[in-house]
């Protein structure tokens, strides 16, 4: 007889979610958590997108500790010196139900691990999972650094993160490829809640997320800059090759984009109150491991369902989600006796059927396009040096026509057309 | 391209003491330096967010793990096997976000 029916490794929203669909179903759940509590090692690049709570936990905005409503969404594209904005701002989505937040991980998580708690899974944090139990090629539960800290399980989720250890060790990964990830480092800058709000027009607990292409030094990638009640995050997400090819420093790379004449008079004067850092599976579809085997499977980051496609950021949302299917699928396989990857085959199913899989499934093609050289680097200049001549106004000189700018700016930047034509297919593909 | 000088960078030392780290005295990442040497790479040194990889004059690599994000980027672009040994802290320690 197994200690429990499930246990549930990583208190993260994957963790959590599982934990409280099956202590729901009357399971007996450990949830096991290696910080001193939930979220606690736990950062991203700053919106959750709470939608998938409104069925867990209906009015979840009554009591989540949020800082701000995203109502206003802003993509960046920045050069040296230049920069272009798409900006957006709805007041519907600073209304239930809402669309995306700002909020902090340690406040974020442990909210959601509570209330699986609450719902009665058992929530063991300061204990790290530090391997698996296994009965022949069935995993039978986790060994963990506590003493006698063996726990064995019909079941167990692994929800361990982007370094998933448990999911490689249970053989769910081919080889590690470092060019599927990014790290994301980051700034909490504290500001007082008027200088937010004058400076990024908002009002009240009204929000903004900036998302940029550009910025980084030349490294691939992005930065971004949320607003929080009295702190903005700002930071860079850096494809992991390129940054260890070249010779500056992530911190630099922050400094040099939060020093752009674009991106300074947002943060000027915030006063660093933290520092963090984190991996992002970013290569989507590509990179995600096998989902289950027999006695075990994977949620969250561990299974790499980060989606990191361009306009689109997402990643809690999808913890979330796998979570929730996990902890249905693994009560099903124990209803029906049969823990083996067949009679967990459920959770993939689940998976393949929702936004989950389906999204990454049609988006597949965006995170390679997006960190392009081209896309990175040369589109921005371009469209920069296109939208710059055609707003200069050059008297005495007659204005040029678009296509003659566009022509000459492709030709001085050195863009050929038939890769303009290829990634404009491929960009038109990978959306579509 | 340089920042405005009234709001200077902040030394390295400062910005890792913004952040909290509950210490365990085992290392839950060690280094062998012999197998650093002779890596003309070196990319840790260049990507640990928290800087903690050191050359030596003679070649080698200094590691400290106090203020560890746990993030997993050194193992990810070290091409020396053997040369991190990976795990996490014990539980209940290493880094603590708070608000992030």
């Amino acid at each position: 007889m197994a200690d429990f029916d499930v246990v549930v490794v990583g208190a993260g929203p994957a963790g959590a979610c599982a934990a409280t669909v099956l202590a729901r179903k009357g399971r007996s759940v450990l949830l096991l958590e290696r910080g001193p509590f939930p979220g606690s090692k736990n950062m991203y690049g700053g919106v959750v997108y709470p939608r998938m709570l409104d069925q867990l936990h209906p009015e979840w905005w009554d009591d989540v500790p949020y800082q701000r409503w995203i109502t206003r969404r802003s993509t960046m594209m920045l050069t040296d010196s230049q920069a272009i904005s798409v900006d957006f701002r709805t007041a519907a989505w600073g209304r239930p139900p809402y669309n995306g937040m700002t909020a902090y991980r340690p406040d974020f998580d442990h909210w959601l691990a509570r209330k699986a708690e609450r719902d009665g899974a058992e929530l063991l944090c300061a204990t790290t999972a530090t391997g698996l139990l296994r009965d022949g090629d069935r995993v039978v539960g986790v060994r963990t650094d506590r003493p006698d800290g063996d726990a064995t399980a019909e079941v167990v989720i692994a929800c361990d993160g982007v370094n998933s250890f448990l999911a490689k060790e249970a053989g769910l990964f081919g080889t590690v490829d470092a060019s599927n990830y990014t790290l994301g480092v980051k700034e909490t800058l504290a500001m007082p809640k008027e200088v937010i709000d004058e400076r990024f027009a908002v009002r009240g607990r009204e929000g903004v997320d900036i998302e940029i292409l550009g910025g980084t030094s030349g490294v691939g990638g992005g930065g971004f800059v949320y607003t929080n009640l009295d702190t903005l995050g700002v930071g860079v997400v850096l494809k992991v090759p390129a940054l260890a090819a070249q010779s500056i420093r992530p911190e630099a790379i922050i400094a040099a984009l939060k020093a752009h004449p674009a991106i300074a008079p947002l943060v000027d004067g915030g006063e660093l109150v933290e520092y963090s850092a984190h991996l992002i599976p970013e290569a989507g579809l590509s990179m995600i491991p096998t989902l289950a085997t027999h006695g075990m499977v994977v949620a969250g980051d561990a299974a790499s369902l980060c989606l990191a496609a361009g306009i689109w950021l997402e990643g809690v949302n999808f913890a979330i989600a796998s979570g929730m299917y996990a902890g249905e699928a693994v009560d099903e396989a124990l209803q029906a006796r049969d823990v083996s990857v067949q009679g967990l085959a459920g959770y993939e199913r689940r998976l393949a059927s929702t936004f989950v899989l389906r999204d990454h499934r049609k988006l597949r093609r965006v995170p390679a396009l997006m960190l392009s050289d081209r896309v990175q680097n040369e589109y921005p200049q371009l469209a920069a040096n296109v939208v710059e001549r055609m707003f200069r106004v050059d008297n005495p000189a007659p204005k040029p026509g678009l296509r003659r700018i566009v022509k000459e700016e492709r030709r001085r930047a050195g863009i050929r057309l038939r890769h303009l034509a290829r990634d404009a297919w491929a960009g038109v593909r990978g959306f579509g | 391209m340089t920042g405005p000088s009234e709001w200077p960078e902040i030394s390295f030392e400062d910005r890792m003491a913004t952040t909290r780290f509950d210490v365990h005295e085992r290392p839950h990442i060690v280094v062998d330096g012999s197998v650093c040497e002779g890596c003309s790479t070196r990319q840790c040194i260049v990507a640990c967010p928290a800087d903690l990889f050191v050359p030596t004059a003679d070649g080698g690599i200094l590691f400290n793990y106090e203020q560890c994000f746990e993030c997993g980027t050194c193992y990810l672009v070290c091409n020396r096997e053997g040369a991190i040994s990976w795990s996490y802290p014990e539980g209940g320690y290493g880094v603590v976000f708070k608000r992030t």
